[in-house]
């Protein structure tokens, strides 16, 4: 029964992590493409066009899963920050480091998109409604985070110091999204619902959840990518690191 | 019989939280009373840029009125940032920072006196000059008091978000800038709420919802914020 929290136990230290993240990549990143390449297909070419949006709807295939990644990968920043502050794990802290620049990335993607959807069918490139806010707000929270981490010198306290305003920023995030709900709202309602009936038929969703599962493996992909990267200037005296440099500068 | 014990014992005795509070706010106030001139620059900043705005938007009473309460309201944000990024900033170099880690009392509660000692010296000023800065921007008298009860609710509020953010950012460079990029999404529901207010209050509706938001927000942070506050200044103070 022991087995899966001693797996767990030895991979938070970081050489583990380390090969294993790096056994893993090929496969995230060869199956999120792989995913994606299918969904955009189903998308672009397979799905009816709308029957009020004509084909301009289809940039729902990119908006949407953008969009769920950006509140995920705030999510999964949030979870590795509070484990990083609580448990103490070096590991912990790059990951909630290096889950903000990729999150912010979906962020800015579910911005410029939903501005290239408004322009067709609202008529404007912006406009102050609540969801439209709160993504603003987020990404401006992801910059805070990204910022923060940047500004001290000591890459351990900087993560720290970091992840308690991603802590923060988690308890303040559904205030801003109620706040702004109340103070102006024009955005259509949601079309993908997990508990109850979604509103969109099955044509088009088989292919925005293929989108939305080739996000998500993109999304880990690319953490675990840049984890690496960190792990690397983190443990940079470490023993492990410096084989690992001598090895690949044999090879 | 307590006259003749030992002097040792009782400074060795630390005082009460509430008591370690009290001195650590009279310190604060004295600090600020030292450098009164000080208090004033805040004032000065909100009042140009309060009078910035007729300058841009043209004289017309109408359009200031109409727009004066936001104006106003963001205006007090704006003259807080400076003033936040410098909050633990005097206590971080002369060692003071440390010996408040050190104290058996909670570090919480100081950092609240502290905060406490912030908005007293810093804000209240501002809060002051307000009615004035309304008279100048042509807000409707009646409104006054909605907007004066909307900043005594929430200054307190950005002081405690902006503590915590002054507590994650003491010791860095460029903190000014980097303060006002992580304040200014925390504060969007204070602004909204505030503003909500005193738009309200404007066109005639009733204002009291917007305000019992804001308090209630106040109340949470209240509980939160000095916690918040307490672990971010350990994290700047440790390796």
């Amino acid at each position: 029964m022991k087995i899966i929290p001693l797996w767990l136990h030895k991979l938070s230290s970081p050489p583990a992590f380390y090969r294993f993240a790096g056994r893993l990549r090929p496969w995230l990143f060869g199956s999120a493409l792989l995913l994606g390449a299918v969904g955009l297909y189903g998308g672009l070419v397979l799905a009816p066009p709308d029957y009020q949006q004509g084909d301009a709807y289809r940039i729902i295939f990119i908006h949407v899963p953008c969009a769920w990644m950006s509140l995920f990968g705030y999510g999964c920043m949030a979870v590795a920050a509070l484990i990083a502050l609580v448990w103490r794990i070096k590991l912990a802290e790059v990951i909630a480091m290096e889950c903000a620049p990729v999150g912010a990335a979906f962020t800015f993607i579910t911005l410029v998109t939903g501005s290239l959807w408004g322009k067709p069918m609202w008529g404007t490139w912006w406009t102050w409604d609540a969801r439209l806010t709160s993504e603003l707000v987020l990404l401006f929270l992801y910059f805070g985070v990204i910022g923060l981490f940047n500004a001290i010198e000591d890459r351990r306290r900087a993560a720290r110091a970091a992840s308690l305003l991603a802590l923060v920023g988690i308890v303040n995030l559904p205030i801003v999204h109620y706040s702004v709900v109340w103070w102006n709202t024009l955005h259509q309602g949601s079309t993908v619902n997990l508990f109850g009936k979604s509103h969109i038929s099955g044509a088009m969703l088989w292919p925005l959840l293929l989108m939305a599962l080739a996000t998500h493996l993109y999304f880990f992909a690319s953490v675990l990518n840049r984890a690496r990267v960190g792990l690397l200037a983190v443990e940079g005296g470490k023993d492990w690191a410096r084989n690992l440099i001598a090895e690949s500068a044999n090879a | 019989m307590a006259t003749i014990a030992p002097a040792r014992t009782e400074t060795a005795r630390a005082p009460g939280a509430s008591a370690a509070a009290r001195a650590f706010l009279r310190r604060e106030l004295l600090l600020a009373w030292r450098r009164r001139n000080d208090a004033l620059f805040p004032v000065l900043y909100a009042i140009i840029v309060a009078a910035l705005f007729p300058f841009a938007l043209g004289p017309e009473p109408q359009l200031l009125a109409r727009i004066s309460g936001g104006v106003l309201l963001v205006t007090v944000l704006l003259a807080m940032l400076p003033t936040l990024e410098s909050m633990f900033r005097g206590d971080l170099e002369d060692g003071s920072l440390e010996q408040m880690l050190l104290a058996p009392q909670p570090l919480a509660l100081l950092a609240l006196a502290r905060i406490v000692g912030y908005w007293l010296t810093t804000t209240l000023p501002l809060i002051v000059v307000a009615p004035l800065l309304a008279l100048l921007l042509h807000l409707p008298l009646d409104v006054l008091p909605v907007l004066l009860s909307a900043l005594l609710l929430a200054t307190p509020l950005l002081a405690l978000l902006g503590a915590v953010l002054a507590a994650l950012t003491a010791g860095t460079r460029r903190s000014a800038i980097l303060l006002a990029l992580m304040l200014l999404p925390l504060a969007v529901p204070v602004v909204i709420f505030a503003a909500g207010a005193v738009a309200a209050a404007q066109s005639g509706l009733p204002h009291s919802a917007p305000l019992l938001w804001l308090a209630a927000a106040l109340v949470l942070a209240l509980v939160l914020a000095p916690l918040a506050c307490a672990a971010a200044l350990r994290i700047a103070i440790e390796s």
